[in-house]
């Protein structure tokens, strides 16, 4: 083979596997749902306030994600629109005012243990307006916990015979849910985790596949500055 | 087919469309959405639940065959049969190929399946270094995330898997199929169309692994254990595909390997006189048929279970997770001698070349390649000392394991041996040998560690033990690996590889090996579990240090690449047909080897280790004439 | 290049090399294999939170001082051979003396390999039957610690992605935490709801597979009062990296106050936990299930 032929083919060699290897890193770093949301802040005597609008759906729905019948956290934007966000970037040493809206169903909880909240202000949680200590955990449909903080809250389901249930996301509020409101403190800086314990993800075997190990679901971070 | 008159010079256009890889990537493609319809099709309205879960795996699965099936018929992998089935007479006319063009294309020449061998394999060993350097860049901070938390796994799983799975033909791969028939005295392999199928089944298999991060990942690692693999998302199948079909491709090689050792070896070649090399790949061979098939079936369980739904590996459903690690360990452990036996092979095979002395202790040698193989089947319970296995069991596993040292310490002591009073060359070849005696020693020793059961529950599942086998797998057989690759590819390619850039190599990739995986034997001694994406703040220096050294490896092995890529193409400095001053009879012939080995059958009337005994004998006096296969 | 050159005169070079290697390596090991005890020996994981953990240090400062004087004998081989017998330029492809054998050292070689392996597997049986080490030993262990009839029991259960504790002894609370008294026997029943996790207390020297339905005994003894972290050391799926806790071994005293405070907190529930079973498996959800 001639000279420039053999450099010409090395070349593109070359830039072929360079172009490969960047399509495989970019494949890798971006991941659908790994894109966070900043929550703003309000500032109240001194201690950042956060205001945290989460609600979970039974179904994400064709419109939030390419797996429709996935089961999903959703986060209320700035604009009152819920989107399929769960890496939030937080302030450190925040009070932080969880109202989660809850759509799905019970499915009960594998560990009982987990139905009484913990790591948040009383260790009580305010279900539909009155305060509780714990949940029967056959009644459980998810939980909100971020384990580096001890904090587990166990959200009650929407009972099974109820009208008007939310199919698939969005779901508006006038459709069958459950609130739960609680208040917790974000500490140092850093990067935790939280996650839902109840085995949710039908179809899996232990309930925890699919939507249960993928950001943007049933995971994600609390991003703390 | 023979009846065929072969065209010496066809237009382009028609070699593109005969049987080639560029047909069997067409088939390939087309075999995978026949796969996929025709399940969808099948399947999907009997079955409702897919509506859960978004995905139907039986039609992924069947789409990877269908894919594998076209690809292999693309290939022309059919035609034989098909042939012999419409009365034609039997031939190896695949062999008969001439050109670049027969790299890319069914062959049955066993010298141009072991350079497809050496550039498919170098191929996959690139991505999963590249996947390493991945997995440093991540732990290059104690917590921040690069990459998603899942997707860390699976460059975890990928790289583990290409290493372990490609790298297991690494050796017998490349070079046990281009000089097993040269050093027996053959002109070809027992069995050469399953040689080549072997070959393209593992190029299928690699693509298929790497196809995962489009199905989301794998979150187990290399090991895929249950019940999370039965958990894990769609990606999971193409792992399970990968292994198997790796399996296959092994079970495959090890048999044609044993067969043309036992049956094909010329007169006078006895079982004294065989190169230590073929003995090597034989106890290697012997490992690949028994144990391979013991991983295709436990995938299939796997897969099984995750597809049809059957409960092999589920507790709660008269399963057991046990079953799985046992039956992936019965594999797992031959498996790891599968990959470092050759590379003893190799370095007593070099050892008294450049030492100028005959192979000491050949016997012993032989006794030790046999009895680590022998011995590797009574170990693999050391891999779940704190599973909660029968407690009454682990002080045997821990005898067995600290008894494989005793065959080991043969290799040593006859590669010591060999040495001792020897006229020692420094040529790179020699050099990575000489490496493998320090890496495999401090390998072996840190295997210590593990082996014992109280010292296990510290070091069992940390960087300790990752530590310990990148040390004997990294350092045993990639090493030799590039041994091979210096002494071997000047007769393969009739190019002579240049020493100082060789030497260049050598030194950047010693220290920088080193210096990786040094550290991790103390990362792991201080806490840190593997697969994890996060580690102790005060370990961030370690780690570091850690990633740096590992990128300065990577770079060690693109300077390989771009040196012998640039050598092969442009500098072309022809070897002569011994460059070493070899008594071995593959340095006898002429460099590169003519497409048929042999004028004549040679006869063998001692081992090719006969330094300091005077001329070495002709090798091919007589013997019957060669004819055609 | 010349393909078989001559050979040298065999026996020509009658320097002593076997005894000089032997005293350099004997003298290197008797130097190198003390200090290797006493300096790296105390340093060794994974430290004396437990009498378990001790033990390993004991068992790992043993292993260490054994492969000391074989990596002193690779090292001055390696050395002596590689300097010493290096090939001048001149006379490169000169063939060495034509050495195939010696029953001696082959003989020598044998039964000293066979003698350290043997005497390590007997030492690392009796260290693993004497405390059990800390190691899971299965439903039904064989290494009981001696003096351990008075045990506290804790479950240890793994969930994807967590650490709780149950407390049979006390109620069956449980806990996120992981508080042992001090002095004190302790037999972890490690057990999972999901997949296969591995509790590593790794200051204590305990690690124990966590199987779904199984029982995974380990035992340990606990000294003073201290912290001690907690990872998973089993690829358990998305979070197995942020599985990680910190334990805390207290006072007896502070044991007790801690238990009351969990009794307390754990009343809004308490009629809802399960009674007390080696393993817990509810049935998983199959797909279609």
């Amino acid at each position: 083979m001639r000279f420039g032929v053999k450099l010409l083919l090395i070349a593109s060699a070359v830039v072929a596997g360079g172009v490969l290897i960047g399509f495989y890193v970019a494949n890798l770093t971006t991941l659908q749902g790994s894109a966070s949301y900043t929550i703003p802040v309000q500032q109240a005597s001194g201690k950042p306030v956060v205001n945290l609008k989460i609600e979970t759906v039974a179904a994400v729905g064709p419109q939030l994600s390419p797996n429709p019948d996935w089961v999903s956290y959703l986060i209320q934007n700035q604009k009152g629109a819920w989107i399929r966000r769960t890496v939030w970037k937080l302030p450190a040493n925040a009070t932080v005012h969880v109202t989660v809206y809850n759509f799905d169903g019970a499915s009960g909880l594998r560990n009982p243990y987990l139905a009484r909240p913990q790591g948040v202000d009383g260790n009580q949680v305010t279900i539909d307006g009155k305060p509780a200590t714990g949940i029967d955990p056959n009644d459980a449909s998810h939980t909100f916990a971020v384990p580096a903080y001890h904090l587990i809250v166990a959200l009650p389901g929407v009972a099974d015979n109820a009208k008007n249930q939310c199919g698939y996301a969005p779901c508006s509020l006038k459709l069958a849910h459950r609130t739960i409101q609680f208040t917790f403190h974000t500490g140092a800086p850093g990067h935790y985790r939280w996650q839902c314990f109840v085995p949710c993800a039908a179809g899996w075997i232990d309930g925890f596949g699919g939507p249960m190990q993928t950001i943007g679901y049933m995971d994600g971070f609390l991003d703390v500055s | 087919m023979s009846t065929m008159a072969v065209d010496v010079h066809p237009p382009v256009w028609r070699r593109l469309i005969g049987f080639n890889l560029l047909t069997g990537v067409i088939l390939g493609v087309g075999g995978w959405y026949v796969g996929w319809f025709g399940a969808h099709a099948v399947v999907a309205p009997s079955l409702s639940f897919f509506g859960d879960i978004d995905f139907n795996e039986l039609s992924l699965v069947l789409a990877y065959l269908g894919g594998v099936v076209g690809f292999l018929t693309g290939l022309g992998f059919l035609n034989y049969p098909l042939a012999r089935l419409r009365g034609y007479p039997s031939s190896l006319r695949e062999k008969e190929t001439q050109g670049v063009g027969r790299y890319f294309t069914l062959c049955t020449d066993h010298k141009v399946v072991g350079i497809q061998y050496l550039w498919g394999i170098g191929l996959f060993f690139f991505i999963g270094g590249l996947n390493a350097m991945l997995i440093r860049t991540e732990l290059l901070r104690p917590a921040h995330q690069v990459f998603p938390a899942g997707t860390y796994l699976t460059i975890v799983g990928v790289h583990g898997s290409m290493m372990m799975g490609m790298m297991t033909s690494g050796i017998l791969g490349p070079f046990a199929n281009y000089l097993i028939p040269l050093m027996i005295g053959a002109r070809r392999m027992a069995f050469p169309r399953i040689e080549a199928l072997t070959f393209w089944i593992l190029m299928a298999a690699g693509v298929i692994l790497q196809t995962t991060i489009f199905w989301g990942g794998f979150p187990t690692g290399w090991t895929g254990y249950e019940p999370l693999n039965i958990e894990a998302y769609q990606g999971m199948d193409c792992y399970i595909l990968f292994f198997a079909l790796v399996g296959i491709s092994m079970t495959l090689l090890g048999i044609n390997m044993i067969v043309t050792i036992v049956t094909m070896r010329a007169p006078g070649l006895t079982w004294t006189r065989l190169p230590i090399f073929a003995w090597g790949v034989l106890s290697t061979a012997i490992l690949m048929a028994l144990a391979a098939p013991v991983l295709v079936c436990t995938l299939s369980l796997a897969l099984f279970d995750r597809v049809v739904q059957t409960n092999f590996f589920v507790a709660a459903q008269g399963g057991s997770s046990y079953l799985y690690e046992n039956l992936f360990w019965v594999f797992g452990h031959p498996e790891v001698y599968i990959l470092a036996l050759p590379g003893f092979a190799i370095v007593l095979e070099m050892l008294p070349v450049f030492a100028r002395k005959p192979l000491w202790g050949y016997r012993l040698a032989v006794a030790g390649l046999l009895g680590v193989s022998l011995l590797s089947w009574f170990v693999w319970q050391h891999h779940i000392f704190v599973s909660g296995i029968n407690g009454d069991l682990r002080p045997f596993y821990m005898l067995s394991t600290e008894l494989i040292s005793i065959p080991t310490g043969f290799t040593f002591i006859c590669g010591m041996m060999t040495l001792w009073r020897g006229n020692i060359r420094y040529t790179t070849p020699m050099l990575f040998c000489l490496a493998w005696f320090f890496n495999f020693l401090l390998g072996g020793l840190s295997g210590v560690f593990l082996s014992d059961v109280p010292s296990d529950v510290t070091t069992h599942g940390s960087f300790f033990s990752m530590a310990h086998f990148h040390y004997t797998i990294m350092g045993g057989l990639v090493f030799t690996f590039f041994a091979a690759i210096y002494y071997w590819v000047p007769k393969m390619t009739g190019i002579q590889l240049s020493e100082r850039l060789g030497k260049i190599h050598f030194w950047w990739m010693f220290l920088a090996f080193n210096s990786t995986f040094a550290p991790l034997f103390a990362i792991g001694f201080l806490g840190q579990p593997r697969r994890a994406v996060t580690y102790a703040k005060s370990l961030q220096f370690l780690n570091d240090w850690v990633s740096v050294s590992a990128f300065a490896l990577g770079l060690s092995l693109l300077f390989f690449l771009a040196t012998f890529v640039y050598q092969l193409a442009f500098v072309k400095k022809p070897a002569e047909a011994n460059p070493w001053a070899s008594r071995s009879i593959e340095f006898q012939l002429p460099s590169p080897v003519p497409v048929h080995n042999f004028d004549r059958i040679p006869v063998f009337s001692s081992d090719p280790y006969g330094y300091g005994e005077g001329p070495a004998p002709s090798w091919t006096p007589a013997g019957a004439p060669a004819g055609r296969d | 290049m010349a393909t078989h050159p001559t050979t040298a005169a065999p026996g020509a070079d009658r320097a002593p090399h076997g005894r000089r290697v032997i005293v350099a390596w004997l003298v290197l090991s008797i130097v190198a294999t003390p200090l290797v005890a006493i300096f790296l020996g105390p340093i060794l994981p994974p430290g004396n939170a437990s009498v378990q953990g001790s033990g390993q240090v004991v068992d790992n400062t043993v292993l260490t001082a054994t492969i000391t004087p074989v990596f002193c004998l690779l090292l001055v081989f390696f050395v002596y051979v590689l300097t010493r017998f290096r090939a001048a330029p001149a006379t490169a492809l000169e063939d060495g003396p034509p050495l195939r054998n010696h029953n001696g050292i082959q003989v020598t070689w044998i039964v000293v390999t066979t003698v350290v392996v043997l005497s390590l597997a007997g030492f690392g049986t009796f260290e693993l039957l004497q405390n059990g080490s800390g190691g899971g030993q299965g439903p039904s262990p064989v290494a009981v610690p001696a003096g351990a009839d008075h045990m506290m029991q804790v479950q240890v259960i793994g969930q994807q992605w967590n650490w709780t504790y149950r407390y049979p002894g006390y109620g069956g609370i449980e806990t996120q935490d992981l508080y042992l008294p001090e002095n004190t026997y302790v037999v972890l029943n490690v057990t999972s709801l999901d997949v296969i996790h591995s509790f590593w207390a790794y200051a204590l020297g305990v690690k124990a597979d966590a199987n779904p339905g199984v029982d995974n005994v380990a035992y340990l003894k606990t000294k003073g009062p201290r912290s001690f972290e907690i990872r998973c050391a089993e690829l358990c799926g998305l979070w197995h990296g942020y599985m990680y806790q910190t334990g805390h071994i207290v006072p007896q005293s502070q044991f007790a106050a801690w238990i009351k405070q969990q009794q307390t907190l754990n009343a809004s529930i308490a009629r809802y936990m399960p009674k007390y079973s080696r393993s817990y498996y509810p049935d998983p959800q199959r797909r279609g299930g």
